[in-house]
């Protein structure tokens, strides 16, 4: 099964709201999907700046701050919350900062890199995850949730959804891939690594790889169609995007709502409920092999 | 979770003779124990009322009495699945699975259904005011199903028989291996699945259209002359291995 939950804001008047609207949402997609659940909040970029979420089982992120700051040559704050952390820095030092934490703290694994993007998730029951991560009390201008029950890979933090393969980039999945293997092996050879055996992380790179190779969010998006075998709803986001695509045959539910303040995702419309104007909202599915995507 | 006792004594609810059932108060268990239980003790109090549904799955699933329900609201999946008797309004949209496997009565859909609306159903009549999504009447054998909008893909897939009447498109691959459902589509058909292919509108299948059309409260917004038949070409489900190559 699963659950995807998506929100994308027009109105900034709603921004101090999304985590609250989010994790409501999350939550009330619980039974599709009570093995582990994650969220990506993207918030306003502060210019120059980037920031690494990172995750550690132990929650174990002490003398972090000080040793990267130390070993960059700049400012760094590393943000605890409960097992993932948030580290802000100069948004030149990402890459220098990622070879860091792969040399130095193995142990921490990163969940996202990005100017707005944060992620964070866990195995455990959606309103835990959300409550543990304070999402709630999260603002930002759009976020995408999933709640898994897991069908291609184990259940562990890593394997949750989202996944993100790309700055600021994420992507949650509803359904299952037939040719992840194979597509896993063609990205390997252009160069990707891969942190699982899942399906998701697969259709993920997919996307990285063609936008690193100049796609647009949509263009990529159109690719998975022809590219990807299996049964796939994906919501996908970028650092100023949102965007859904079915597989030609449809059958992972998904449903939208869409007004002046928002556009809004649901795998079920009782996901929705909880919105602000969802009584006159135009409400629709949408249609298999079919891109639609927003972006600011 | 109230016990069906509970509920009928916190909820006589009864406005102008309809007996409301808030549902988000008293639970999904409680309104169905309550509508099964009218069968083993039936009263005059056939008319019902169920309110703040917010898209909860299986409302009113394996009702068995003549009863006339009204659901405000938008309902999840399954909504008046099972029916036997009962006529059951949906004033809302209806999510996946609306009415499967219907034995009798009618169901009405004021909004749009999700998925698989009427699937599997063996008898009574679905209408949907607004549009179906995919494998509207999938598998349907003898449920009547009028859809005032379109249908989405793989509609009436294996329909083994009954009707399926749109007033509007039908999406790709409409009546894949069809067995004997008669589908009536007023717009057009992206394309046709396999074994599927257009009939003759003869006299007696104007005639079982005009009787659908207004069972299916859309007489005056169509007229039979309109529709084109779609039929199966019986090539598939009896076997010939001639067609062994096409299968």
């Amino acid at each position: 099964m699963c659950g995807i939950v998506g929100l994308f804001l027009k109105d900034p008047g709603l921004e101090p709201r999304l985590g609250e609207m989010l994790a409501d949402m999350l939550v009330t997609m619980t039974d599709r999907g009570p093995d582990s659940a994650g969220i990506a909040v993207y918030s306003r970029p502060q210019e120059g700046w980037a920031k690494i979420t990172v995750q550690s089982a132990g929650g174990d992120f002490g003398g972090l701050e000080a040793a990267l700051g130390t070993a960059l040559g700049g400012t760094v704050t590393v943000t605890p919350k409960d097992t993932h952390a948030v580290i802000e820095l100069d948004r030149d030092q990402v890459a220098a900062a990622r070879e860091w934490l792969r040399a130095e703290r193995p142990d921490l694994k990163v969940m996202s890199a990005g100017e707005g993007i944060e992620i964070y998730k866990e195995v455990g029951l959606p309103k835990d995850v959300a409550a543990r991560f304070g999402i709630a009390e999260m603002a930002g201008t759009h976020g995408i949730g999933h709640t898994r029950m897991a069908t291609e890979s184990a259940v562990t933090t890593m394997g949750a959804h989202p996944f993100s393969t790309g700055p600021d980039q994420c992507l949650v999945h509803n359904g299952s891939l037939s040719n992840h293997n194979a597509v896993r092996r063609t990205l390997k050879r252009a160069g990707k690594t891969f942190e699982t055996e899942n399906d998701t992380e697969v259709a993920a790179a997919f996307l990285s790889h063609k936008m690193e190779e100049g796609a647009g969010l949509g263009e990529a998006m159109e690719a998975t169609l022809t590219d990807l075998d299996g049964f796939f709803t994906f919501v996908v986001g970028t650092r100023n995007g949102f965007g859904v695509v079915r597989d030609p045959i449809a059958c992972k539910p998904a449903v939208m709502a869409e007004t002046d303040q928002y556009v809004a995702f649901g795998s079920e419309y009782r996901a929705m409920v909880g919105l602000p104007g969802i009584e006159t909202a135009r409400v629709w599915e949408p249609e298999p092999a079919t891109v639609y995507f927003w972006e600011r | 979770m109230l016990h069906t006792a509970e509920l009928t004594a916190r909820a006589p609810a009864t406005e102008g003779g309809v007996r409301v059932i808030d549902l988000s108060a008293q639970g999904l268990r409680a309104l169905n124990q309550a509508l099964h239980d009218f069968k083993a003790r039936p009263s005059n109090e056939t008319l019902w009322e169920v309110v703040n549904t917010k898209g909860a799955h299986a409302i009113a699933v394996g009702v068995d009495a003549p009863l006339d329900i009204t659901v405000r609201g938008t309902t999840g999946y399954y909504c008046a699945g099972m029916n036997k008797q009962a006529t059951i309004r949906i004033d809302g949209s209806a999510g996946p699975g609306v009415a499967e496997n219907m034995m009798s009565g009618t169901v009405i859909v004021e909004g749009d259904a999700s998925q698989y609306a009427g699937a599997t159903g063996r008898g009574g009549l679905l209408v949907i005011k607004g549009n179906a999504s995919s494998r509207c009447g999938i598998s349907m054998k003898g449920i009547d199903i009028v859809v005032h909008g379109s249908i989405g893909h793989m509609s009436a897939f294996m329909a083994q028989s009954g009707n399926l009447v749109v007033l509007g498109d039908a999406g790709d691959a409409l009546g894949d291996s069809l067995y004997e459902a008669r589908l009536f589509v007023r717009g057009s058909v992206k394309s046709l699945g396999a074994d599927c292919i257009e009939k003759e509108m003869r006299p007696e299948h104007f005639e079982a259209l005009e009787d659908l059309l207004r069972r299916g409260l859309a007489e005056g917004k169509a007229d039979p002359s309109q529709f084109r038949r779609y039929g199966s070409a019986r090539r598939l489900y009896t076997f010939h291995v001639d067609n062994a190559s096409s299968y």
